[in-house]
Order: structure tokens, then C-alpha cells, then sequence
């Protein structure tokens, strides 16, 4: 993994459902129906809900002082 | 002439949307980072412009760019010189490997749409209303009313985890 630090690792999985979304929207508009603007719109909520919950488990992190690094989280490790 | 600006319009947005999406891995204050990441959000949004999504690129710009991105950088603010992240490096085998499967997803991906569609890729006409708030809205209440029910009660499911995971308690201290 290159970058280790999770607000790295969220603006990262933004880009991804933003790849999905553009997907959604250019296949609608190559088909010609409505219903991909319309799921890719649901997309862009969940996104939304995935960045509360996120910033909400940095923030946690942060205040009880565990380092910002997604290698050294790995208490639930198997 | 029409046509031509259309296609500098698309270059343009298609090329801000590939670097800035390079800059917000390789930068390494992620301040710029985010900064990187609006970049990318409003270049998206000038694609969803050129692809009839006028209502989709307004809520691009207003939830995204508006409301998440603020969110993020009052984070990054937040948490200061904690929040940077050097570039960890990693064996170049793995870049070149990166570099090597993004290209093979490319490639694979225009020879199925060329499969698909090779002597017909031109955009089919659609109405003027394609796009419209209203027609996203009647959809999102007849036909797609499922999805529209899950996505609320999933933000707000969201909402509460971001109220609860943000309280602290009385033994975690004054912190």
C-alpha cells in the first residue's frame, strides 16, 4: 500500500464511486434511459454516508490517541 | 463549430479529471489532497454536463464539492500535522504492476465496447427533458421507489453512526 494514512485512504474510495458514477451516466446516455442518473444519484448518497461514518472513525482515532495509520490498525486482524 | 468546442469542453474536463485524480495519491500534504479531490469533483461535473446529466451535475457541485469536501478539510484541519501521510513508496514491482493492470482494464474495456457497439457509437437522440430534476424525481418515486427508501434510511443510519462514533464518553476523559 503506498499511502497508509486513512483520509488518504477515503479521498481514494471517493475517486472510486466518482469512476462508478461517471460509468452509470455515460451508459445512460449511450442507452438512452434514465435509470443509470438514477442510481448514480443513490451512489452519491451512500458516498455521502461513507464520509461521515469514515470521518466520524478518524476523528474517534485521533482522540484516543491511536496513530493515524492503517497498517498499525489491524486489531481485527484474523 | 459546435462540435469543436464540445470536444476541446470534454478534453479539457477529461484531462483535469485524470490529474487531479493523479494528485490527490501522489501529493503529500493531504490538505492539497482534498484540494485536488474538488478539482476532480467539478471536472466530473462538466463530464456529466456534456452527458445530459444537468440535475446530476449540480448535486455533483453542491453535495460533493459543497457539503463532503468541507466536511473533509475541516477534518484535515482538525487533526493538523497528524493527518500527513508521506509517501510510503513501496516496491517499484508494484507501481509498474499498477500501471500495467490499469492499462489492461483499459484496453479491455474499449474492446467490449468496440464488440458491442463498434459501427454505432454515436449517442442516440433523446429529449430535451433527459436529465430534468423532474423526470429524475418521477422515476426515483414509481419505478425506483425501493432504492429511494434504502438510500434515505441509509443516511440516516449514516447520520447516527457519525453522531455516535463522534461522542465521547465520560470514561474516555475530558478529551
Amino acid at each position: 500500500m503506498l499511502r497508509r494514512s486513512p483520509l488518504i485512504v477515503l479521498l481514494s474510495l471517493e475517486i472510486m464511486l466518482n469512476a462508478g458514477n461517471l460509468a452509470l451516466i455515460a451508459f445512460a446516455r449511450q442507452i438512452g434511459e434514465m435509470d443509470g442518473q438514477v442510481f448514480a444519484l443513490a451512489v452519491m448518497a451512500v458516498a455521502a454516508g461513507e464520509v461521515a461514518v469514515g470521518l466520524g472513525l478518524i476523528v474517534a482515532m485521533a482522540r484516543r490517541d491511536i496513530a493515524l495509520d492503517v497498517d498499525q490498525a489491524s486489531a481485527l486482524r484474523g | 463549430m459546435g462540435n469543436f468546442i464540445v470536444w476541446v469542453v470534454w478534453f479539457a474536463a477529461a484531462a483535469g479529471c485524470l490529474g487531479s485524480g493523479v494528485a490527490v495519491v501522489s501529493v503529500q500534504n493531504p490538505f492539497y489532497s482534498a484540494l485536488a479531490l474538488i478539482g476532480n469533483l467539478a471536472s466530473l461535473a462538466v463530464l456529466y454536463l456534456l452527458l445530459a446529466a444537468e440535475f446530476l451535475a449540480a448535486a455533483q457541485v453542491l453535495v460533493y464539492a459543497g457539503a463532503v469536501m468541507v466536511m473533509f478539510l475541516f477534518v484535515i484541519a482538525y487533526l493538523g500535522g497528524r493527518a500527513d501521510a508521506p509517501w510510503a513508496g513501496g516496491p517499484p514491482l508494484l507501481r509498474t504492476a499498477a500501471v500495467v493492470a490499469a492499462a489492461a482494464i483499459l484496453v479491455e474495456v474499449v474492446v467490449v465496447l468496440g464488440l458491442a457497439w463498434g459501427d454505432n457509437l454515436s449517442e442516440p437522440e433523446v429529449p430535451g427533458t433527459f436529465g430534468d430534476p423532474g423526470e429524475i424525481g418521477e422515476l426515483f418515486l414509481t419505478e425506483h421507489l425501493l432504492a429511494f427508501e434504502i438510500t434515505s434510511i441509509v443516511l440516516l443510519i449514516a447520520a447516527i453512526g457519525g453522531v455516535v462514533l463522534g461522542t465521547t464518553r465520560e470514561k474516555d476523559g475530558p478529551n
